[in-house]
């Protein structure tokens, strides 16, 4: 059984970060990731891994290929992780201007 | 809804700005980082203590309904410009975030509105995002109350 990872802690290694961008942008075989690194070919086999059960990579058999694809919903998922924080803000700053409108009135 | 306020956290770095346009004045704005009484009211939690000029300190805390004190922070004011600038620190007592340094501009877009745009440092990467994926829940619900409050205080007054 695989563990489930945290996403986070998969993107907040740099190699694999690169591993994202390069494959966001064309679909690879392991062998071409691992030629854009001077990473030991295993190293970046294990990254991919990782990535993989964090489900922000996904495998694809093309012919006698395997093809790794960005998983666009988990990147998504990424990025949405300051949205609580936003969220927190917006509320107080929204809550300042009802209080300075009102301000504004009483003077 | 799409909300006001913009958050650019760049992957990688340790920094982070927060951006807001709002639908006052540029003096009411400010005026509303300056006074203790109507940042303890936005904020959501006590200001024990706000002086805010160079040299100047603040101290926030909030308790729960029982009394216990759930959130305290404290930081040092470094510049007061008036309707322009502050820049100070910000520290969250007994959490491992560290120090963030906050420098607060403000801007006038026309007579009526203005604009905030917050960079805010903090001791590394690893801190900026640990804050960032903090539970924001509880803070949101109550600020949630706090208007809710202060909306109805607002119309006993009337």
């Amino acid at each position: 059984m695989n563990l489930r990872r945290d996403v986070f802690q998969a993107i907040a290694d740099p190699t694999r970060r690169a591993i994202l961008l390069l494959v966001a942008a064309q679909s690879m075989t392991a062998g071409a990731i691992a030629a854009n690194f001077d990473t030991a070919r295993p190293t970046v086999s294990k990254h991919l891994q990782i990535l993989t059960e964090c489900e922000l990579l996904e495998q694809r058999q093309n012919g006698r290929e395997v093809y790794y694809y960005i998983n666009a919903k988990s990147m998504k998922q990424v990025a949405d992780f300051i949205e609580p924080f936003r969220k927190m803000w917006d509320d107080r700053f929204n809550l300042l201007e009802t209080i300075m409108k009102n301000y504004t009135i009483k003077e | 809804m799409e909300l006001k306020t913009k958050i650019n956290a760049e992957d990688g770095k340790q920094e982070l700005t927060i951006t807001r346009e709002f639908e006052l004045p540029l003096a009411l704005l400010f005026k509303a980082f300056t006074e203790p009484e109507i940042v303890e009211q936005w904020m959501g939690t006590k200001v024990l203590k706000l002086e805010c000029k160079k040299y100047g300190s603040y101290q926030f805390e909030t308790s729960d309904s029982k009394g216990n004190v759930v959130f305290r922070a404290n930081g040092v004011i470094h510049e007061v410009s008036p309707n322009r600038k502050i820049t100070r620190t910000f520290e969250m007592e007994n959490a491992p975030f560290g120090v963030q340094l906050e420098i607060c501009e403000f801007e006038e877009v026309t007579e009526g509105t203005s604009k905030l745009n917050m960079h805010v440092i903090y001791e590394s990467g690893e801190k900026r995002d640990q804050v960032l994926k903090l539970p924001f829940k509880k803070g949101i619900n109550m600020a949630h109350n706090r208007l809710q409050d202060i909306v109805s205080k607002l119309n006993v007054g009337r």
